[in-house]
């Protein structure tokens, strides 16, 4: 055992997650999400995935190339409206979609990594969410052929709260800025979002990182998920580094409307 | 008569105050932060994990890992911070957030809101709309005060499936502003122009006039 946890490649990475698999994904739409290890599990081959990310990525980018090749069988998410091939599959009873409150599904991982088996909330009390009857999966002809079941309520501190069960998944993927070959990680701006608490819920958490630094080049004090969470880490090329998607790109004009130049990255998608 | 979108927007933004930390959800209340006076020393919350959410970046800045949670690109305000999705709903759920302004579909005079599933359409996902609702101390609704084909959207009772139940503490339509009563909605104000018949008519619940 060494706490030198580099991989020589995205490929060696992800080449043990076998058909069946569950897998945390991080990022919140295309900000933070593993570009690169998604790419290689696509080559890959695994199939028949159980998927758990906040978005499932969208069409021909993302998760959204899993779903095209149809490797995934289970998502669950908690919004999925920018994908027409999600919309297709789930509607012609191809996936089965588990949708979840935003911040129930982040402590539903945290929970998970933290050893936690289920938690009392209020998000989701007197709604389908707790009340059972949300669709899971349709039949060809549009009929629902599995819905959500009724969650326990109880009353805590006087408020009803409903028992959500916490998560751990076979693996997981995130992206990270920086990550020293320990696994410790950093973030940039949003793009931490789900890939700590998506880290902490997989029994094998593999991390790209835009950067890679020796053990000890990183201030303990700044680290945003230590190393414990992590097994591999995938380092990437610039180019790779530098593959990121704006789903929404909103600017503003510059005041003094001074010409700049053009940026290629990130076109609107 | 009766508020543009963007008089709904400006009414909405005199619901904050300085020193609020505020989330504001997708759609109508995005045009809130335009109306916010200059300093206005409110805090923005991202549930994706931004807390100081500023204006969108100049072509030059734009930051593909700085996005709020509605995909848009954003920068940041002095003083912000980030964070991950978990410690994010622990603040909304956990009340640290002051006030929450959404869209909605539907709000019942009970405070229930439905804004999550449009109907006929398949479902997306609630996103984080129900822990907003079940975790922000003030729960306000920014919406058209009929749908397109000119049903109430305030009701007795929602017919859609709820987003959370009895959370909503005022509505700012078109037409007024009315708070959440229980057994009706008090108008607070009415649009410049508007008939208070016409608030009436439109509304499928007792009113009261609150003015």
């Amino acid at each position: 055992m060494t706490l030198d946890k580099l991989v020589g490649t995205a490929a060696a990475a992800v080449a043990d997650i076998p058909d069946g698999a569950s897998l945390a994904v991080g990022g919140f739409g295309l900000a933070g999400i593993p570009w690169i290890l998604i790419e290689a599990l696509l080559e890959q081959g695994a199939s028949d995935l159980t998927i758990v990310s906040n978005n499932c990525g969208v069409d021909g980018a993302g998760l959204g190339l899993l779903l095209e090749a149809r490797r995934i069988s289970r998502v669950t998410a908690s919004y999925v409206g920018e994908n027409k091939e999600f919309a297709r599959q789930f509607r012609a009873g191809e996936l089965t979609v588990e949708l979840t409150p935003q911040g129930t599904l982040a402590e539903r991982l945290r929970a998970g990594g933290s050893g936690i088996g289920a938690f009392f909330t209020p998000t989701g009390v007197g709604t389908l969410v707790a009340e059972g009857g949300l669709p899971w999966r349709f039949e060809p002809d549009g009929s629902v052929a599995v819905a959500s079941p009724p969650k326990e309520v109880r009353t805590f501190h006087g408020r009803e709260m409903v028992l959500e069960e916490s998560i751990v998944t076979d693996y997981a993927l995130i992206r990270a800025a920086i990550a020293d070959k320990a696994g410790n990680c950093r973030f940039h701006a949003g793009a931490r979002n789900f890939n700590p608490p998506v880290a902490m819920s997989g029994r094998i958490t593999i991390v790209e990182a835009e950067q890679v630094v020796e053990v000890g080049e990183l201030d303990p004090d700044a680290i945003h998920l230590p190393g414990i969470f992590v097994k591999r880490i995938v380092a990437l090329t610039p180019e790779q580094a530098s593959r990121k998607d704006i789903e929404k790109r909103t600017t503003r004009p510059r005041p003094d409307d001074e010409p700049r130049p053009d940026d290629e990255q990130g076109a609107t998608r | 008569m009766s508020w543009t979108r963007d008089e709904m927007a400006a009414r909405a933004a005199q619901e904050l105050h300085a020193g609020d930390y505020v989330n504001l959800g997708i759609g109508l209340p995005t045009l809130i932060p335009a109306h916010l006076p200059e300093g206005s020393d409110i805090m923005l919350h991202a549930e994706n994990g931004i807390l100081g959410v500023g204006p969108f970046p100049y072509e030059d800045e734009v930051d593909p890992d700085l996005i709020n949670a509605g995909k848009q690109t954003v920068t940041v305000v002095p003083g912000a911070s980030y964070f991950d999705s978990a410690t994010s709903f622990a603040m909304v759920r956990g009340g640290h957030v002051d006030v929450t302004v959404l869209g909605g579909m539907q709000v019942a005079m009970n405070g229930d809101l439905a804004n999550w599933v449009v109907p006929g359409a398949l479902v997306k996902g609630m996103g984080g709309a129900m822990d907003l609702v079940s975790g922000v101390e003030r729960v306000i609704v920014l919406m058209e005060h009929v749908t397109k084909s000119g049903d109430a959207r305030l009701v007795t009772a929602c017919d859609l499936p709820l987003t959370g139940r009895g959370m909503v503490s005022r509505v700012i339509t078109d037409l007024g502003v009315l708070d959440v009563a229980g057994t009706g909605f008090e108008v607070i104000e009415l649009a410049p122009g508007v008939e208070y018949a016409d608030l009436v008519a439109k509304t499928a619940a007792p009113v009261v006039d609150r003015r």
